[in-house]
């Protein structure tokens, strides 16, 4: 599913931190709005986000619907060794999203 | 010949205050020192004390739509090997879910930089807060204006 883009450079220095950006493509529906019937459309937003670096989380975010919708993040990482950067999400709904990064560690 | 003379000072007036705006629109927020009500944040304090210095929290002066709002949060290091930043947590005044996000660092990191995108329902202050390791708090706060408010609730 192409539901995220992920930029991630491609290599790092060991011990230095590296960026990630990450933008999600999610309606993060807040729950407050109505359809075109006036019904109630139920609330779903992402949950949780979290990546892990060479099978370990390093970086988390509690989601609410405080955050919009297509919700984009920017935050930094430090170099330890090459290897995969996951990605993992979860929304309301229990639906999952995932990508993936490489990254080389000079 | 006087008209004109009355209008220069006034043309750069208008030009000094353009200039101020814009600065001002440039420069991250400075600390509040009084807290905005939001219980939810008072609850979390618990008593302690936050600092109101190290963390940097901006968002726009003036927001045209509180649908995507960006917001960046920065705190100055090094830290290493004394405390590191444990969390950030964000706190809305207006917002119907005071708790807009708790940003976790599992790992310690010495560049504490994150760059998102909030939904605001309507002028506010919006707060936060930053644990450490050894459980001190940093805090600093923004106002932000929004003219086209988020529908967040229901209107």
């Amino acid at each position: 599913m192409a539901d995220s883009r992920v930029s991630v450079p491609k290599e790092a220095r060991r011990g230095e931190p590296f960026e990630v950006r990450i933008s999600i493509r999610h309606p993060m529906e807040t729950g407050y709005r109505t359809d075109e019937s006036g019904a109630p459309v139920p609330r779903n937003v992402i949950r949780r986000f979290t990546c892990r670096y060479g099978g370990a989380p390093v970086f988390a975010v509690q989601v609410t619907s405080g955050i919009a919708a297509n919700p984009y993040f920017r935050f930094f990482v430090t170099a330890r060794e090459s290897g995969a950067l996951e990605f993992e999400w979860v929304d309301d709904a229990g639906v999952r999203g995932e990508a993936r990064a490489e990254l080389t560690v000079a | 010949m006087r008209a004109t003379a009355r209008l220069v000072p006034g043309r750069r007036r208008i030009l000094r205050a353009a200039a101020a705006m814009l600065a001002l629109r440039a420069l991250p927020a400075i600390a509040a020192p009084e807290l905005p009500d939001i219980p939810l944040l008072s609850q979390f304090l618990a008593g302690r004390a936050a600092r109101w210095e190290r963390l940097r929290l901006t968002l726009p002066v003036l927001a045209d739509n509180g649908l995507a709002v960006p917001l960046k949060l920065a705190m100055a290091g090094p830290f290493a090997p004394g405390p590191t930043v444990r969390a950030i947590r964000l706190f809305s005044e207006k917002n119907p879910v005071p708790g807009m996000a708790v940003f976790e660092f599992l790992e310690a990191v010495e560049r504490i930089e994150i760059d998102t995108r909030v939904r605001l329902a309507g002028s506010q202050k919006v707060v936060a807060v930053a644990e450490m390791s050894d459980g001190a708090l940093y805090a600093a706060a923004a106002e932000v204006i929004v003219t086209i408010a988020a529908c967040l609730d229901g209107s």
